[in-house]
């Protein structure tokens, strides 16, 4: 698990889109897994990776189990066979809306949608997971279980897991490795113990901080 | 109780729930039942001969091209409301607002003010209704085009300029209106209104199969259409090249519009009307279910409206009138009973 951190309009969520092909390049190219993803045709990246926006639109009438099956959309264009209601099913129980699947998406809150959009995006089975900010309106309860989700899916589901997030503490416990992002290019990147320092994030982040150790690792305090 | 010792099935199915399917295929053959009664009512009410014999289907026949009229417009307006609002992400425009009905308004106009009321005869026949179709189309494409392929291009912008557009051909329209004798002014207001008694049978081979296979496509594309609804991120994310696809529909779109349009004239809330209305009957996300039940309403609503204003006010003409009216209010009492769109 990869975090992408950095400033506001540092360019975070643009490095993110653009991997997932969602915003057109200005000039170079984006390799993902080999692919070249402006030369690879839209359907084929579809099953290699998988990108979820900040904000989604959301359809009315729509359950939860439905729309986790979108992310079947790419595999079976729409005609769900046996095997893809097992995928649909594990997602759902993967991230604990077994009792909410025949809700409808209105029906719920913010946190219980986010993980639902979350849940499609892990249904579509992708080798590499590309989440903008999944933490955003959530409480401190609900961005914990989230980020332990996404753990345990990199580790049980052995996904590749790149993840924009906002809080520095987050991505220092969380992600296996921090790439920090200023003014629209990659100034840092390690594991979150090279992260972790006064000085590097006092650069990256342009305001002060002190980096002390709390009870489970290193904690930054800017404030 | 009995729900609780029977696991439940784990599906995602559109209807998940036997309750669900029962509910739509009670709403469905509701409407085929009313659809069925109407149009037998238009073709049988008031006709002098007995049901069954020789007279009676010649007397029918006569009628029939009416039937089949609002049949075309049915599904023109139907399908084609309920696929702009998804491309569109927007459940309260129709595609009226792209500005088909003030360029056919602005073309009826000028040939009146132009030849005359003789104008009103030299806009009719096949190859005129073509023209229009063609011109319609033509404008619409220039917008889409234009607006989409653009480095700017984006559908709010586009939407506003078609706005922007219609709006002009229509006060364009309304000025020549002005200077038109009262005469000529009453032969033009009768074209103005939608009617399905404008078409004229003879155009029924071209827009007939135009509609069929417009239609046909975008019901073909459902499922597509259902993840274009999720947004052009969503959609892209999940390999649905979004604007390759917003293209297409909204060409089929306009093919529809075009086609209702240039046959019975402005409808501007008849689309919308039933495109919400199906979504309530339908209860459902799944363009494949909401497809049929749109159609089937705006046919069950224009045959209703036809059918009252014919045998009870005996006011032929003014289909649209009774349509929005009527049509109004069940629109403001579904929305606010639902409290939904």
């Amino acid at each position: 698990m990869t975090a992408l951190v950095g400033p506001n309009g540092a360019g975070k969520s643009t490095l993110l889109t653009m991997v997932g092909r969602l915003l057109g390049l200005d000039a170079g190219t984006i390799e993902v897994a080999g692919y070249d993803v402006t030369r690879t045709p839209s359907k084929d990246l579809a099953k290699i990776v998988s990108v979820l926006r900040q904000e989604n639109h959301f359809i009315t009438r729509l359950t939860v189990r439905q729309l986790v099956a979108f992310g079947r959309f790419p595999h079976s264009k729409g005609r769900l066979t046996v095997a893809d209601e097992e995928v649909i099913s594990r997602a759902i129980d993967f991230l604990d809306l077994t009792e909410l699947e025949d809700r409808y998406l209105d029906q719920l809150s913010g946190g219980q949608r986010q993980r639902a959009y979350v849940a499609m995006v892990l249904c579509q089975e992708t080798e590499y997971v590309l989440l903008d900010e999944p933490l955003n309106n959530l409480d401190m309860r609900h961005s914990v279980q989230m980020m332990k989700h996404l753990r345990r899916a990199a580790a049980e589901l052995d996904r590749t897991i790149v993840i924009v997030l906002h809080d520095i503490n987050f991505a220092g416990h969380y992600a296996d490795h921090i790439c920090a992002v200023k003014d629209g290019a990659v100034v840092e990147f390690g594991t979150p113990a090279e992260i972790m320092t006064d000085d590097v994030l006092t650069r990256v982040f342009d305001t002060p901080v002190t980096v002390v150790d709390g009870p489970n690792g290193p904690l930054a305090v800017y404030y | 109780m009995a729900e609780s010792t029977v696991p439940r099935i784990r599906t995602s199915r559109t209807l998940p729930t036997p309750r669900a399917r029962l509910r739509y295929r009670i709403v469905v053959s509701t409407l085929v039942v009313l659809a069925v009664g109407f149009t037998f009512g238009l073709l049988a009410w008031d006709n002098p001969m007995p049901v069954g014999s020789d007279g009676f289907w010649r007397i029918a026949e006569l009628r029939a091209t009416n039937v089949v009229v609002m049949a075309v417009v049915a599904i023109c307006q139907a399908i084609a409301t309920v696929s702009f609002q998804t491309v569109t992400n927007n459940r309260i425009i129709t595609p009226s607002i792209m500005g088909f009905e003030a360029l056919y308004v602005a073309v009826q106009t000028s040939a009146v003010y132009f030849l005359g009321v003789a104008g009103v005869l030299a806009v009719k026949g096949l190859p005129q209704f073509v023209l229009q179709i063609a011109l319609m189309v033509g404008f619409a494409m220039l917008l889409y085009g234009w607006l989409l392929s653009g480095r700017y291009g984006n559908l709010q912008v586009m939407l506003l300029i078609g706005i922007v557009v219609g709006g002009g051909l229509a006060s364009v329209s309304t000025f020549m209106q002005r200077l038109l004798t009262p005469s000529e002014f009453d032969v033009l207001a009768a074209r103005l209104f939608g009617n399905v008694s404008n078409a004229d049978a003879a155009y029924l081979p071209v827009a007939i199969p135009l509609c069929l296979v417009a239609a046909t496509l975008l019901v073909l594309g459902s499922r597509r259409l259902n993840i274009v609804a999720l947004g052009r991120d969503a959609c892209t994310g999940l390999g649905l090249n979004h604007r390759r696809e917003t293209m297409r529909v909204l060409f089929l779109v306009s093919v529809l519009m075009a086609v209702s349009t240039a046959l019975v004239g402005p409808m501007t809330f008849l689309g919308f009307l039933v495109a919400t209305l199906a979504y309530q009957f339908a209860d459902t996300y799944d363009h494949r279910y909401v497809f049929p039940v749109a159609a089937l309403t705006c046919f069950v609503v224009l045959s209703g409206a036809y059918f009252v204003m014919r045998n009870v006010f005996y006011a032929n003409g003014v289909v649209s009138i009774i349509i929005e009216f009527v049509g109004g209010l069940v629109f403001l009492f579904v929305i606010l009973r639902k409290g939904r769109l």
